[in-house]
């Protein structure tokens, strides 16, 4: 799985390669780098600044053939009887989140370097959707729960009826939402993080985003809940009808025990696997939410960085992206092993 | 084939199944409508043709029939033509003319209307014409324009923008013009009396004028942010959210069964590409992606469509039409066929991969609506496509002109309701599919 990492990771560095903006960013780091050097260095006093910038430009150009970024992006080496490619060195400094640094847009601290800024952002981005995941995932799983056992109710089968609510992304109802609770009632902010100004005690600057947070998080319940409840019931009255369920209820296992021992402690895994998911979608789903809210997190940056055409930070952002889904997998598949004794790490004994 | 038709036959017995096919039928039916209607090129001209096209329609009006819900009177764009004119000529000497207009307006809104203009279209050679234009209210107040010197051909007065008019009427002309001097937030209903004097000092010249009076309300949709008739983006929106949501969802089943027919049949190194491709699909940031596509290469909704579907090659779902053909492969009629010699292609196109295609179809038309948003939520981070009118650009246009802080609330919801509407379709049709083709739930 860390192999998938690595291969995702990749593939999103090709792709925005593909016009060579990579290499643009690249170019622009080792320019800015070198003529910070040649400016500073007192041996180069005495020159004019006509002398200084073909001195760059000289140090600059023999950078890039150093780097081979005047060369194809792949190319076959005959020498060494290798493929050598830019794309792996790319590959290594996205690894290692050496993300370079942006063209327009800055930190609130007044960096440019990419991570920083993606790093300023990142909290607030987990704040909203950690919380949206959660809510949506526990209430679709205990509200299922409650259906499966009362199957053929009204409210189950109002549940039916209403799981095609699901099909609009969270970004839509949020639209809506606005529509009705700020545009219309004027109850709820329109969007942003806090009150302009913020609250100067921190309890009330804990409610005010709060109170900004309602929206959003109201916009991803309505998206998420009812494709959630309705998938969990069908699951549950699924398994709830294996001969081994069948059997318990039969001895006269009470309803709670029977449903913690027999339904939910085998279907933990898949429970587990759609938890995940549920986050991976959260993450990119995020995307048009946060800047339909105008919520200051990785999302709106992502808005930010196209409108201003930003290349590094847009290549900066798909990588933490490839990222944050790569390690949600990796951390999966060890949950996994945990939960589910039938899979055995590396043919040792169960974990 | 036949199986298919037994199984739409049986869908018809699912009453939310028949509100979606209505549904469905509906949409298909915009689709066909705004297809013929507005053929592909005028769609593109009436979208991105240039202010001159939307030029006469009123800026951010609401929908015509809003007028039957609310109890105030609302304003229809009142164009007064050269046909609605008295027109009086008078020699004044060999070379100069005066032609006077008199137009009529009887006005019985509640509302004032949001803009005024007027247009001038003159004939001249080097000197061009001058008018004068005299508004006389229902109760005899008079108001002079000022002087105008019409340039070019087609002159646009702006009368609402004038502001030498805004400081001597000490309000928006299209407000103090129209309103009951006793009670200025109520309009004066009656005959409105327009004269337009002009001078033309050459023999051969000539002068039109048109009076435009701006409603606050506008055919079957209203207008956006620069005039432009909703309505051609609400029905061109139908055949491209269509084509978008089932090509998108066509060319992801067919190549993700095809891709775990493959592996499931040839089994070994083949299988374990297949499966490790999967995982790596699951972490590729499909939408970061698709921006950087959009932004860096190409905005075109096509473009978009073809590398959704590249990447989406080999989905999720793989794993599961793999458990299925590992156990299909395993089948006497599997083995019978390979005992008479079937190639591999034969066996997979023409023995396997038609056992899923029930299991497939309600996956198939559960994911349509998926991309339908998709297409919504590219365009509303500005990377729709640049010259077709789509429902995504509408809410994208609507959202970023501050339609809901002004409370253009059908901008909105026009193309929010017909997104939830072909959502909803397809997924009523897909969950009673579903039903139909996975015995299992159909006892739930």
């Amino acid at each position: 799985m860390g192999f998938s990492l690595v291969v995702g990771v990749f593939l999103t560095v090709i792709t925005a390669n593909m016009g060579g903006y990579v290499d643009k960013i690249k170019i622009a780091q080792i320019t800015e780098s070198i003529s910070v050097q040649v400016y500073q260095n007192p041996a180069y006093q005495g020159y004019t600044t006509e002398e200084l910038r073909k001195l760059i430009d000289q140090k600059v150009e023999l950078e890039i053939k150093r780097l081979g970024l005047d060369k194809p992006f792949i190319r076959f080496d005959s020498f060494s009887g290798f493929f050598h490619s830019r794309a792996f060195m790319y590959l290594a400094n996205a690894l290692t989140l050496n993300l370079g640094r942006s063209e327009h847009i800055y930190s609130s601290s007044g960096s440019k370097q990419v991570w920083l800024i993606i790093q300023e952002r990142l909290p607030y981005s987990v704040l909203l959707f950690t919380t949206a995941s959660l809510l949506v995932f526990f209430a679709s799983l205990y509200v299922a729960l409650i259906l499966s056992r009362r199957y053929g109710s009204i409210w189950d089968r109002l549940s039916v009826a209403l799981a095609p609510l699901s099909t609009a992304p969270s970004w839509f109802y949020g639209i809506i939402l606005i529509l009705i609770f700020a545009s219309i009632l004027r109850l709820l902010p329109f969007g942003g993080l806090v009150d302009i100004p913020p609250p100067e005690s921190k309890v009330m600057y804990a409610l005010s985003v709060l109170k900004h947070m309602v929206l959003p998080l109201l916009g991803w319940f309505i998206s998420g809940i009812f494709v959630g409840v309705y998938s969990w019931r069908t699951f549950f009255l699924i398994y709830s009808s294996e001969d081994y369920v069948e059997m318990a209820r039969a001895k006269g296992v009470p309803g709670r025990p029977l449903e913690r021992r027999y339904i939910l402690r085998p279907t933990l895994p898949t429970i587990i696997t759609s938890f995940a998911l549920l986050l991976i979608a959260a993450w990119t789903g995020a995307i048009i939410t946060e800047s339909v809210f105008n919520w200051p997190g990785l999302g709106s940056l992502y808005m930010a960085a196209i409108s201003q055409f930003d290349t590094p930070i847009i290549v900066g952002l798909t990588v933490i992206y490839a990222y944050l889904l790569g390690v949600t997998v990796f951390v999966l598949d060890i949950v996994y092993a945990i939960v589910d004794p039938r899979i055995k790490v590396g043919g040792g004994p169960a974990a | 084939m036949r199986g298919l038709l037994a199984a739409l036959k049986e869908i018809t017995r699912y009453p939310s199944a028949m509100v979606g096919l209505f549904i469905l039928a509906f949409i298909l039916a915009l689709a066909a409508y705004a297809v013929i209607t507005i053929p592909y090129g005028e769609a593109i001209r009436l979208w991105r043709g240039g202010e001159a096209t939307w030029r006469y329609n009123p800026r951010t009006a609401a929908p015509a029939w809003i007028d039957y819900l609310t109890p105030k009177k609302l304003l229809r764009t009142v164009i007064l033509g050269p046909e609605d004119a008295q027109k009086e000529v008078k020699v004044l000497s060999e070379r100069t003319r005066r032609l006077i207009f008199t137009y009529t307006l009887d006005y019985e809104a509640d509302v004032f209307p949001s803009e005024l203009a007027v247009v001038f279209k003159s004939q001249y050679e080097k000197k061009p014409p001058r008018v004068e234009v005299i508004w006389r209210t229902p109760d005899g107040r008079e108001f002079s324009f000022g002087r105008q010197i019409p340039s070019g051909k087609v002159h646009w007065y702006t009368v609402s923008q004038d502001r030498d008019l805004i400081a001597s009427l000490r309000g928006a002309p299209e407000e103090v013009l129209f309103q009951d001097p006793n009670a200025p937030e109520k309009t004066l209903k009656g005959i409105h009396t327009i004269t337009i004097k002009a001078y033309v000092f050459e023999p051969e010249a000539d002068l039109e004028a048109e009076v435009v009076v701006y409603g606050t309300v506008y055919g079957i949709a209203g207008t956006d942010h620069l005039r432009r008739d909703i309505w051609v983006a609400l029905l061109w929106g139908a055949p491209i959210a269509l084509a978008f949501g089932l090509g998108a969802s066509f060319g992801i089943t067919i190549s993700s069964i095809v891709f775990a027919a493959i592996g499931a049949w040839f089994g070994g190194w083949v299988d374990a590409v297949v499966q490790r491709l999967t995982e790596i699909r699951m972490v590729i940031p499909t939408l970061p992606i698709l921006i950087m596509v959009g932004l860096f290469y190409s905005k075109s909704i096509w473009v978009i469509l073809a590398v959704l579907i590249g990447l989406n090659l080999i989905e999720s779902t793989v794993k599961q039409y793999r458990a299925v053909f590992l156990q299909e492969k395993r089948t006497p009629y599997i083995e019978a066929a390979r005992s008479y010699g079937a190639r591999h292609l034969r066996i997979i196109f023409r023995y396997l991969i038609p056992r899923v295609i029930p299991w497939v179809i309600p996956s198939f038309v559960l994911a349509v609506p998926a991309y339908v948003f998709l297409e919504a939520s590219l365009s509303v981070l500005g990377l729709g496509d640049p010259v077709l009118p789509t429902w995504g650009k509408l809410l994208s246009d609507a959202f970023s002109h501050g339609a809901l802080y002004h409370g253009y609330y059908y901008w909105v919801l026009e193309p929010a309701f017909l997104l939830m509407l072909t959502g909803f379709g397809f997924t009523l049709i897909g969950y009673t599919l579903d039903k139909v083709f996975n015995p299992k739930l159909r006892e739930i």
